[in-house]
């Protein structure tokens, strides 16, 4: 099948381009980019006033398979990325059991495979069972398909370890990701440490928890040449110890989920647990400091950290709630709406933070429209406006606190390997 | 004139003249406590649930006393941590509950917002929080204003001590709310590890020195103090926290003289307050439990609708 993408604005920062241009994928590449004239055989699709780009990669999602699969499984998580606009994920570890070995990875693949959406990449454990303590075979995995090792949700508190981790990652070339929290300064907090947390008599996380493993991490990938990447970064100062240690050249890479850069703790109102993540929703100077990190190139993408649980798990208390919300269906036009429409970013600047940076961080070979490139394609509608409505998330879970949101700017069809595996219907 | 709101949730939602109201209600409600038929049938016909999650014989008793003057019916509820365990949630458990259609459900949960959160699930009782985490405990606040108002004309312009573990105090919340509101000059003091971020937003003062916070005082409010405490690394000992921040009758002279000492109970003798003390004629403790009944009188009175006589 041959597809013709006819009159819209191609924006492709891995080839410098932001020009309208058409598009030609043949047999699952991208053949051509200029005026083409169409044929009668080919599927022609009129994307004019549309952004055509590099498929959008979202480098930190739970698919909760194995084990938890009436919150999210890895056909669900794919139709919701792919309705999402995104063309690959990269699936944390902490599933049930642990993504610690060559065969739990082997069966993501294979049940991904069978999902036949988007592509699916798994992201292999640091250390056995996600302990902290030996580390998994990392080797093993690698060759099976793991593009990064984290043991997200579970910070590596052992120092040697992660510095081990990061040197042993060396031999792979793919990043340590950390979920940087010093737990026993985090003290069993439930949301960022400030006046609202006292207001509300919920006991908080301090900052530091974040900022003291991030600080480390500059200092354990300086020393080992290893590649680190910060999972969802979420305070003031983290920001400025990633741009510090960028200065210095230091192999640091980090990401944002939306609901840091949209969001603040003086949102949590009524004990809304949707309002209830980790890291916690830090304060109003944060958000702007996330803004001028995703500005000023400190910040190298968007992640979701989709976090998919049950009603019951978050129909609870705020102290009882599970931390975490979903994010693949309502990334794309958060940030149009909130980087793009207020001016933040550019378009291409944008495109770079959702594809070409993931790309360059977990070195998948996509990220890019050059002639003989897969296909894997995201068209955006910069004029489409959509309200956010949980109840029709292909995701299993709801739990978003954005229902009910008016947002403009929309993923319209998204592309992969040439073929299309989700469109808006209007 | 009745409540704005259905529930009472925290003092944070009532407006001055609410609290004013709350208070002359139970100043009026206080003398059926001191009849030999200690009942009323005001609120005959009436049901109130004590939901607890907590373990607390005060407050509960409190209200269980004060529906049952004013002629309701009680019952108690007392879930204990592992019924929970097996299952039910708090929602399942509201919903339960309100099927047997009781007035008024008072909760107490370890969990801030768990008032706020049954009660959007209660669609006809009204809900009243008895304690929720380190979050509020109105109806102490209320009390202690009311033994306060018992001894001094007006609480604007008055200095009040609030000394202790203020980060994981409901009562040091509930009450510096309202002191702000009703014109008191707070101050809250406490080592710097039990003094939560930005408490300086309440409009109190903040000091980590005991002799600081009683200078002046007419009030002095002890917090209780959690022997555990000492395990998560807020202070080294409970001799050195007696120390420091307890109170007897050597620290007592740097307050006024005509100071009272409150305490929301139960003390822990010798880590907050010296012994002495406590049986000094300072203390108005026994007053605070006393007038615990009224103020929970007056607040269930209200919120059934108080559109019916008082039947004094």
């Amino acid at each position: 099948m041959t597809l013709l993408l006819q009159g819209g604005t191609v924006v492709d920062p891995s080839q410098k381009i932001e020009k309208k241009l058409d598009l030609l994928v043949e047999k699952g590449r991208v053949s051509a980019l200029g005026k083409i004239k169409p044929k009668k055989s080919w599927q022609v699709v009129d994307v004019s006033k549309r952004v055509v780009t590099p498929g959008f990669i979202d480098m930190h999602v739970h698919l909760r398979e194995p084990g938890r699969e009436d919150k999210e499984t890895i056909l669900s998580g794919s139709q919701a990325a792919a309705a999402g606009g995104f063309t690959s994920i990269a699936c944390m570890p902490n599933t049930d059991p642990v993504n610690d070995s060559e065969a739990i990875t082997r069966f993501i693949l294979e049940r991904a495979g069978r999902a036949g959406l988007v592509n699916v990449f798994p992201a292999g454990a640091i250390t056995k069972r996600l302990e902290g303590k030996e580390l998994a075979e990392i080797g093993e995995m690698v060759k099976a398909g793991v593009v990064a090792i984290t043991d997200d949700g579970n910070p590596v508190e052992n120092n040697q370890i992660m510095r081990r981790a990061l040197e042993y990652a060396k031999i792979f070339d793919i990043p340590v990701v950390d979920h940087c929290e010093d737990r026993p300064l985090a003290a069993a907090g439930h949301m960022n440490e400030s006046g609202v947390s006292t207001r509300l008599g919920v006991r908080g996380i301090s900052r530091a928890a974040e900022e003291l493993d991030v600080v480390r991490d500059t200092i354990l990938s300086r020393i080992t040449g290893g590649r680190v990447h910060i999972a969802h970064i979420s305070t003031q100062e983290s920001v400025a110890c990633v741009r510090q240690a960028k200065k210095q050249g230091i192999a640091i890479t980090c990401e944002v989920t939306p609901h840091h850069f949209v969001l603040s703790d003086t949102d949590i109102t009524n004990y809304d647990t949707h309002f209830k993540m980790y890291p916690p929703l830090r304060t109003a100077s944060d958000v702007k400091a996330m803004l001028k990190g995703l500005s000023d190139g400190t910040i190298d993408c968007i992640a979701t950290d989709h976090a998919p649980h049950t009603r019951l798990e978050k129909e609870m208390t705020f102290e009882e709630a599970a931390n975490g919300i979903i994010g693949m269906e309502t990334a794309v036009p958060l940030a149009w709406e909130f980087l793009i429409r207020r001016k933040i970013v550019s378009v291409s600047r944008l495109v770079e933070l959702f594809s070409t940076n993931p790309d360059r961080i977990l070195k998948l070979g996509r990220g890019t429209l050059k002639e003989g490139a897969i296909a894997d394609i995201t068209v955006i509608d910069p004029d489409c406006e959509i309200i956010v409505d949980v109840k029709k998330f292909r995701s299993k879970s709801r739990n978003c606190p954005f229902h009910g949101w008016r947002l403009q700017g929309a993923p319209v069809m998204t592309i992969v390997r040439g073929r299309i595996i989700f469109r808006h219907e209007d | 004139m009745p409540l704005r709101e259905r529930h009472l949730l925290g003092i944070e939602d009532l407006e001055l003249d609410e609290i004013e109201l709350i208070l002359n209600t139970s100043r009026s409600f206080k003398e059926i406590s001191t009849r030999a038929i200690k009942k009323v049938p005001t609120l005959r016909g009436k049901s109130l649930i004590n939901l607890f999650y907590e373990p607390s014989t005060r407050t509960r008793s409190s209200f269980e006393i004060a529906a049952k003057r004013l002629g309701a019916d009680s019952i108690n509820v007392n879930v204990s941590a592992s019924s929970v365990s097996k299952g039910e949630s708090l929602i399942d458990s509201g919903k339960n509950l309100q099927s047997m259609n009781p007035d008024i459900i008072a909760i107490r949960h370890t969990s801030a917002g768990a008032p706020h959160l049954l009660a959007q699930y209660c669609d006809s009782a009204s809900i009243v929080n008895a304690g929720d985490g380190m979050h509020e405990h109105p109806t102490q606040a209320l009390l202690d204003a009311l033994t306060i108002l018992d001894h001094k004309k007006s609480i604007e312009g008055l200095h009040v001590a609030i000394v202790g573990d203020i980060a994981h105090s409901r009562v040091a919340r509930s009450n510096v709310l309202l002191l702000v509101k009703m014109g008191a000059h707070v101050c809250v003091c406490g080592p710097p590890t039990l003094i939560p971020a930005e408490f300086e937003n309440y409009g109190a003062r903040v000091t980590y020195h005991i002799r600081e916070a009683l200078q002046g005082a007419d009030v002095v409010m002890m917090l209780r103090t959690q022997k555990e405490r000492q395990k998560d690394v807020f202070y080294p000992s409970v001799k050195e926290y007696f120390a420091l921040y307890g109170l007897n009758m050597k620290k007592m002279k740097w307050a006024k003289r005509s100071a009272i000492v409150m305490h929301p109970g139960p003390i822990n003798r010798g880590i907050e307050i010296d012994p002495e003390l406590a049986e000094a004629g300072y203390s108005v403790i026994f007053e605070q439990v006393t007038n615990g009944v009224a103020v929970r009188m007056a607040v269930l009175y209200l919120l059934l609708g108080a559109s019916e006589e008082t039947g004094l």
